[in-house]
């Protein structure tokens, strides 16, 4: 056997990934559902924060600020750690997969607020006075003047955190989420081969590769022009 | 009187802009209103729809008590329309969905009679082939009328102007001044803010001056112009007109 | 709850345990943010030359390695090199795979940086007798640098955060010391600790960040 065979047939080894595709095909769908749970669930919820803000309620704003910051410094994978291993403590139980959902969701709503926010900050206030000035209410402001023009703004900065933490869906092995790499981990340990992770790996790249694509591509059209 | 101010003060902070100022404007009357830079001008025709509350006094119009709790503002805003220096159009929305949207959000019209009205009001500033025009292709001039055009397409009965030309350049102005005669010859009452004194001399019913955040005197433009009675009125007047 | 989040004895006990790994947090922070960096701007310089040659390649590789999680790089590095007879230290797998993501991303934050500098820059700096090198080094990074200063600081403060992935591979850092705390003393005080201690050190940070971007993002409106 040349060491090249010896290599494929190490790391691409054809009778072990036809055992184990279909685990791996099982954590692409759990990869999926759970990073479209994260997006959806935390750019709503970063939204809402946002709309909250601007009501610009003294308390509230500081506790919306807090919140953003404490999940900003902390690590997804602490985040997760601290749900799945602490909240038992507590008498709560979350699963793995919701430890990881709700981790990344928090940590997506806390960088999404932060920049809806300064999207809406940044429309000039001549557009809220002139608003006002035909009678359009705050909230009839909000959405019809302000936030089509904030979101705009928003829409390449919010795209490459929303990829960057959506990548973190990985974590979730840590806490034997079957998602792509546990699938592949356990596979790998259960054959001796390291072909399952090569697949796992191709796996994601699949899934984004052309999702980084895209974003290179929306960054370059919404590219500040007004 | 359709606008009626009394007694109007408003601070920031520490700052005591207007220091109780009277106004009272007839229906039909154009009001011009100069002074310098920081006298308060500004903050006086904000104190009238209520972009800035007053910090005491009275401001009725059209009957309505602007400053009463109680007032729907929004509602009451309707019926003051006001147009700013720098035009506050909507970017991201065509010339006619800028005079539209209160049209539909406030007083309540269907999406057709709307643009009806809207294109209406286009038309009245010469405007209605720029409809479907964003801001950003428009002149200067072209988007202050389409500003105009989204104040006058709700029938105000009062419209507020601050300094409305300032942000254009020479060639543009007229046409904005041209469409402002068009409206005051249309019966609408105007308070306007600016230094072009000689659309003042020949449209405007009253000049105030403003100082320091105090009526210093009224009247007819050519008493105020030719023959003023403070010091301060003649220095800034001729200042204005060395420009 | 207090017994089980704040225990005051198990603080006690396990901080010495937390400070060593946060000791190494730092220490392996300050190895793999100047890796990084570096690695990123050898990507950016190499980008500024305008052969497709050059440049397509470099897109290709730092796209790969942007659309790879970090944590799959470094399990394929520490679980399957081996395999291949080639047996690192989870320290060194690390240390390489950050190398290959967080270079990626600083590559393109510094591309950009060199791109937001007119041309006319480079072309004063090459009349004045300056070689294309020093031209990059004197008049062109200096400005690109700080340009793209509050992105530099995001991703550094991504960087930090990320170095948590350590544990997964037994590199002693912060987390991993916590939850070997934990597992020893059977409550999960110590990973609140941990937290704590994350949090009180990026802080100052996020918020110098978050005002650096309201700013950047206001510019721009
Ligand atoms: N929102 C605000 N907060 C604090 N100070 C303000 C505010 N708005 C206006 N001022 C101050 O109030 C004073 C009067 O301002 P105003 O804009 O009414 O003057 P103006 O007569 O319109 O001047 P200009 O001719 O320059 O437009 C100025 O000193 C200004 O700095
Ligand atoms: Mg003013």
């Amino acid at each position: 056997m040349s060491s090249w065979d010896r290599f494929t047939d190490t790391f691409f080894n054809a009778k072990v990934m036809a055992k184990y595709w279909p685990d791996i095909l099982y954590g692409v769908g759990v990869t999926v559902e759970l990073a479209v749970l994260i997006v959806v669930s935390g750019l709503l919820a970063g939204l809402a924060l946002a709309l909250i803000r601007a009501l610009a309620i003294r308390p509230l704003n500081w506790l919306i600020i807090f919140i953003v910051d404490l999940f900003r410094s902390l690590p997804p994978l602490v985040i997760i750690v601290l749900i799945y291993f602490g909240l038992p403590a507590a008498d709560i139980s979350p699963s793995g997969f919701v430890s990881t959902w709700l981790s990344l969701a928090l940590v997506l709503m806390a960088f999404a607020e932060e920049i809806f926010w300064a999207g809406i900050t940044s429309i000039p206030k001549g557009q809220w006075e002139a608003a006002r000035s035909t009678g359009l209410g705050f909230g009839q402001t909000l959405t019809n003047v302000i936030l089509p023009q904030a979101l705009r703004l928003t829409i390449p900065p919010l795209t490459n955190r929303t990829i960057a933490i959506t990548k973190g869906t990985a974590l979730g092995t840590v806490v034997a989420v079957s998602e792509i790499l546990g699938m592949a981990s356990s596979a790998m340990s259960n054959s001796y081969n390291p072909s399952p992770l090569m697949m796992g790996a191709a796996a994601y790249l699949v899934l984004f590769l052309p999702v980084v694509v895209a974003g290179r591509w929306i960054e370059k059209k919404f590219a500040w022009k007004r | 009187m359709i606008v009626s101010a009394k007694g109007i003060h408003k601070h920031f902070g520490h700052l005591h802009v207007l220091k109780g100022v009277d106004l009272e404007v007839a229906e039909r009357e154009l009001v011009f209103v100069i002074g310098p830079s920081g006298s308060g001008k500004s903050t006086l025709l904000r104190c009238l729809n209520r972009l800035e509350q007053p910090s005491a006094g009275s401001v009725t119009v059209d009957g309505i008590d602007m400053l009463a709790p109680a007032t729907d503002i929004n509602h009451a805003r309707q019926r003051i329309g006001m147009v700013f220096q720098s035009f506050n159009l909507y970017p991201h929305m065509t010339a006619l969905g800028n005079v539209a949207l209160a049209l539909r959000k406030v007083a309540g019209k269907s999406r057709a009679e709307a643009d009806a009205l809207g294109l209406a009001a286009l038309e009245r500033v010469g405007l209605a082939d720029r409809a479907t025009h964003r801001p950003l292709e428009l002149s200067g001039g072209q988007q202050q009328r389409v500003a105009i055009a989204r104040a006058i397409a709700l029938e105000p009965r009062v419209m507020l102007f601050d300094e409305p030309t300032s942000a254009l350049d020479p060639e543009l102005v007229g046409s904005v001044l041209a469409v402002m005669r068009s409206l005051r010859e249309s019966g609408m009452t105007m308070i306007v803010v600016s230094h072009e004194m000689a659309f003042a001399r020949n449209a405007a019913d009253r000049v105030v001056f403003m100082d320091d955040g105090l009526i210093l005197e009224q009247g007819p433009p050519a008493a105020i112009f030719e023959n003023p009675a403070h010091e301060r009125t003649r220095a800034f007047i001729g200042q204005i007109q060395r420009h | 709850m207090i017994q089980s989040f704040f225990n005051p004895e198990i603080i006690v006990a396990a901080m010495p345990i937390v400070l060593a790994g946060l000791f190494n947090t730092i220490l392996l922070s300050l190895i793999v943010v100047p890796l990084g960096l570096a690695g990123g701007l050898v990507l950016a310089m190499l980008a500024s030359v305008k052969s497709p040659l050059v440049r397509w390649p470099l897109m290709a590789w730092v796209d790969f390695f942007r659309a790879f999680p970090p944590l799959v790089l470094l399990v394929l590095l520490f679980a399957g090199l081996p395999f291949a007879g080639l047996e690192l230290g989870g320290f060194a797998c690390v240390a390489i795979a950050f190398f290959l993501n967080t270079g990626s991303y600083y590559g393109e934050i510094l591309r950009a940086g060199i791109d937001s500098v007119p041309h006319g820059q480079v072309e004063a700096a090459r009349s004045t007798g300056l070689s294309g090198l020093q031209a990059m080094g004197y008049i062109v990074l200096p400005q690109a640098v700080r340009n793209v200063l509050p992105d530099l600081l995001s991703n550094t403060l991504e960087v930090v955060k990320l170095t948590s992935l350590g544990s997964v591979v037994a590199v002693p850092e912060l987390l991993y010391q916590a939850r070997q705390a934990q597992s020893i003393t059977y409550n999960p005080t110590p990973i609140v600790m941990a937290a704590v201690i994350y949090f009180l050190i990026l802080w100052p940070l996020v918020r110098l960040l978050s005002r650096l971007e309201n700013r950047a993002l206001a510019g721009r409106g």
